[in-house]
């Protein structure tokens, strides 16, 4: 009898926590709002993603058309906003194409870790035992390796090129989020709503699927969104080492790379791609910073 | 103390293997034919044979690996496929090289950081604190790559006060002065993010002293600021900071590929992507191994140190 009123109970309470659900995402919303930095990042964000979009409508040129009489000529001058990199391509254009690039890059290769991550997260912290034993020994190795030298390892391993970056910074990145994922997932498993679902008879994929991962979704939406700045700069430094995007692709890691030499003779080749890397970074974080105070979330120090 | 030691120690084997192994398999996930890449395209097939037969390819793949390892504990990584010299010696070289651009660039972070923190943490809420914290956000998010080119702009052609690259003058003095005058931009370069990471951590980990009991018993009894200061606060302050520490010496070996590359430096990282790029497999197993080998030890170093330093620690 008083078990089931506790159940009862439970149960109760895990509705009210539902229906209570869309008033805390307006809450959360409102709290966004407020932070002044946060909207920076979002517009940022926003408006760098936007343009990549619609490329082929708001870039002025062709990317890859060279314009030998137009060599370096140096910001706002006629019919180059940005100017012209070494070859006289209008560097506005290759911004723009670029951020395509990085933008996918960046959110390939997080989507593609967290993924992987998250399942695999979810199922050692769930099930303990010889299955997590042997998950985390592999994260551990992973991690042994500072991240950007596993990258590299790993296009190393594969071959120079834009898809290899990608998948390299995306199986780099997937240790991370089994460590991230599996530590929440232990603490959680023994929470009431878990233990509920468990009494009333459901499987362990329902109770993975409906109960453990919405608890997780505050914490991946942050630490996603933190991720691909982390990423698209992961994947433009290969690229800038060359073992990413290979010239003429108009990717910004690549692009610095290419024109490099020529920093003393028109330093704006080299410093307009830099900044669009900072910029989209520096968005990504204040937005993901600002997300992670209104979802009030906190990474715990392990 | 003594089983947490000892578990940690124990954790090392399984890690070290796993490097290993993923260094080996590097070689044979690889594209390509390394006795092709070693020949050239015009080798025949006998030629093939033989190489194929020196390298150890033709025995099974847990013989190879166990050969491989062999051979490495005792310093043997192979020859270098475009140089011919033994790996081990080019690595070295590298790797002092390396070491001292990776000491220099932590001993600043260290310092820069630790001091940064401290003001920041100590004056919350202050223009000081507003300035430092902007500032370690710009040092957070620019490459490294890009921050390097800006302050070769700088300071190597507007005001030509330092070299552009390398380690050494080509002619003319090559002293230690000179060796210290190209070090400047690189380790300023390298030093920056592992400088905002330790500065962030420093103010918070302040923030959260300052609102313990023991800091208010020190003012209490009448103890002047100064003391509370270096004897309470700071001391507490870097518990937390010492595993940060050994993570960011470890970033400061492993991730300064692109700094030195940048500064045309002579390092690890340098020799590892030069080697990539020339698809000279065994001098990359080599740079990866060491880099990969002394992150691993410098954790290490910093979880004994900090268990030493912090009796309250998890013994799990």
């Amino acid at each position: 009898m008083e078990a089931e009123t506790a159940t009862q109970e439970v149960v109760q309470s895990s509705l009210a926590r539902a229906e209570a659900m869309p008033e805390r995402r307006r809450m959360a919303l409102r709290r966004f709002w407020r932070s002044k930095t946060g909207v920076l990042g979002a517009f940022l964000v926003l408006s760098i993603a936007l343009a990549a979009i619609a490329a082929p409508l708001v870039a002025p040129y062709n990317p890859n058309t060279v314009d030998l009489l137009a060599r370096m000529s140096p910001p706002l001058a006629s019919g180059h906003l940005l100017g012209t990199d070494i070859y006289g391509r209008d560097l506005l254009s290759r911004i723009i194409w670029g951020g395509r690039l990085s933008l996918t890059i960046g959110l390939a290769a997080t989507i593609f870790s967290m993924v992987i991550g998250i399942l695999t997260g979810i199922a050692a912290g769930y099930f303990g035992g010889p299955l997590d034993a042997v998950i985390m020994r592999i994260v551990d190795i992973m991690l042994a390796f500072p991240y950007i030298l596993l990258a590299i390892v790993i296009v190393g391993a594969l071959g120079p090129g834009l898809f290899n970056t990608m998948l390299a910074v995306g199986i780099a990145g997937i240790a991370f989020f089994v460590r991230l994922i599996r530590g929440m997932v232990v603490s959680i498993r023994e929470e009431m709503f878990v233990e509920a679902a468990r009494s009333l008879g459901a499987t362990h994929v329902h109770i993975m699927w409906r109960a453990v991962l919405p608890a997780l979704v505050p914490y991946i939406i942050v630490f996603g969104s933190l991720n691909v700045g982390w990423l698209i700069l992961e994947a433009a430094s290969l690229s800038f080492l060359g073992l990413g995007a290979q010239p003429p692709t108009p990717e910004w890691g690549a692009m610095l790379a290419e024109q490099r030499q020529y920093v003393t003779i028109a330093p704006h080749v080299v410093i307009i791609p830099g900044i669009a890397i900072f910029l989209v970074v520096v968005g990504l974080n204040l937005f993901g910073d600002a997300l992670r105070d209104a979802l009030d979330v906190r990474l715990k120090e392990s | 103390m003594g089983r947490y030691l000892a578990q940690r120690l124990l954790m090392i084997i399984p890690v070290m293997l796993g490097v290993t192994l993923l260094v080996f398999a590097m070689m044979h996930l690889a594209p390509g034919d390394p006795a092709v890449a070693m020949a050239g395209p015009r080798a025949t097939p006998e030629q093939l044979t033989i190489i194929r037969h020196y390298l150890g390819l033709d025995r099974p793949l847990p013989t190879q690996y166990a050969l491989w390892l062999e051979r490495a504990a005792v310093g043997d990584l192979g020859r270098s496929i475009r140089q011919g010299v033994p790996v081990t010696s080019l690595v070295l070289v590298d790797f002092r090289n390396s070491a001292l651009l990776a000491g220099v660039s932590f001993t600043l972070a260290t310092v820069l950081g630790i001091m940064a923190g401290l003001v920041a943490g100590l004056n919350r809420g202050s223009i000081l604190d507003q300035v430092i914290g902007f500032v370690s956000a710009l040092g957070f998010s620019t490459p490294a790559f890009f921050l390097g080119l800006l302050l070769i702009v700088l300071f190597a052609y507007k005001f030509p006060i330092l070299p552009i690259g390398g380690m050494h003058s080509v002619q003319g003095s090559s002293g230690l002065l000179d060796v210290a005058r190209h070090l400047v931009l690189p380790a300023i370069t390298l030093a920056a993010v592992p400088t905002t990471v330790i500065a962030r951590t420093v103010r918070s980990s302040v923030l959260e002293i300052l609102g313990q009991d023991y800091i208010r018993t020190a003012r209490a009894k009448g103890l002047r600021e100064k003391m509370v200061i270096s004897r309470h606060i700071l001391k507490n302050t870097l518990i937390p900071v010492i595993t940060l520490l050994g993570l960011q010496a470890g970033f400061l070996l492993g991730g300064a590929a692109i700094v030195e590359v940048v500064f045309s430096y002579p390092g690890v990282g340098n020799l590892m992507i030069q080697s990539i790029l020339e698809r000279d497999l065994p001098v990359t197993q080599g740079c990866v191994l060491v880099l990969a080998l002394v992150y691993v030890f410098v954790n290490l170093g910093a979880d004994v140190l900090q268990c030493y330093l912090d009796p309250r620690i998890h013994f799990g």
